[in-house]
């Protein structure tokens, strides 16, 4: 009898890198844990509404990659610019979708809200009910801001949770959380730091981060 | 700002505004508990959208909503908030949720 290599059962062997010992390199693969309940109810109804014809597998495929397609670069050109184009701030802040379509981007779904961090204000986002976010301006959120502790905790001690972060908002500034619950997604538009004069927007936009647009950071200078 | 131009709503920016105390058992509600019957200020009219309430159970052909984002003091919000008098939060609400206050 042949052994054939696809039929191998690789239960119970040690999936270390040894080949010797007739471990088949192109056997089958086999996932080590079942899959989550989430995820398996994800992949569901995905199959589903591709089975009933809402959109098709390559649809489907095309936004994804269109999502994976977006990073915090983006929404750094759209601050950088703000910053040194007043009118543009001006329409940034008044239409924040508008704006972006000048520049090229698509924020797609909902609107988009700018806020804009002064002397004054600092702005912080949430999203208390689920985790949106500004995905066409920043790409997928990090983890902790889709987490039960930043979403329940900033919301009511927004200072301690900016703490944490290492960012320590003066006492005498408003500190603004605006919880995104419907229709809108929000950008925050960081201050511009002091020692930047004469930058240029691509040099700017080179302290823009992720977690200053979310507003838990605030931009600064490299030392 | 241009935002919500044209959109016949109950409410207009700087309207004081009660937010409804209800407490439905069922239903997909965009109304955060914490912030069900608070009072806050008209910070500015989103727009008209689908309810959210009529959505998420399969029901498209109800009318769109006015939704508004207000703005509350941290301190009224939170009772014990450990933050300054000034802080504030904002949070979008739709138009059924809202009552005048006094």
């Amino acid at each position: 009898m042949t052994h054939d290599p696809h039929d191998h059962d690789h239960e119970g062997h040690d999936h270390d890198h040894e080949h010797a010992h007739g471990h088949d390199p192109h056997g089958p693969i086999q996932a080590k844990e079942p899959q989550g309940y989430y995820p398996m109810l994800a992949d569901a109804v995905r199959e589903l509404l591709i089975e009933k014809g809402f959109f098709t597998a390559d649809q489907h495929r095309a936004f994804i990659e269109k999502i994976d397609a977006r990073g915090p670069a983006l929404g750094a050109g759209v601050v950088a610019r703000a910053w040194t184009d007043e009118k543009f701030k001006q329409r940034l802040l008044d239409d924040g979708k508008k704006a972006c379509a000048e520049i090229g981007i698509d924020v797609v779904v909902a609107n988009l809200v700018v806020v804009e961090n002064t002397p004054a204000i600092h702005n912080v986002i949430v999203c208390t009910l689920c985790s949106c976010y500004p995905v066409f301006v920043l790409g997928r959120p990090p983890d902790w801001y889709k987490s039960a502790a930043y979403r329940a905790r900033v919301v009511r001690d927004p200072r301690a949770v900016l703490e944490e972060f290492g960012t320590e908002i003066a006492p005498r500034r408003e500190v603004r959380v605006h919880d995104s619950t419907a229709d809108m997604r929000y950008l925050v538009l960081p201050m511009r730091p002091p020692g930047t004069e004469g930058w240029s927007a691509e040099q700017l936009a080179k302290i823009v981060t992720r977690d200053t647009m979310v507003g838990v950071a605030e931009c600064r200078v490299a030392q | 700002m241009s935002w919500g131009a044209g959109t016949a709503s109950r409410f207009k920016p700087g309207d004081k505004v009660h937010v409804a105390a209800r407490f439905p058992e069922k239903g997909h509600i965009r109304t955060p508990f914490y912030i069900r019957g608070k009072t806050g200020i008209v910070e500015r009219i989103c727009g008209q959208y689908r309810n959210p309430e009529e959505l998420a159970f399969g029901q498209y052909g109800g009318a769109a909503k006015v939704l508004y984002r207000v703005r509350f003091d941290q301190q009224h919000v939170w009772p014990d908030y450990r933050g300054n008098p000034g802080d504030t939060v904002e949070i979008e609400i739709f138009e059924h949720w809202l009552e005048p206050a006094k």
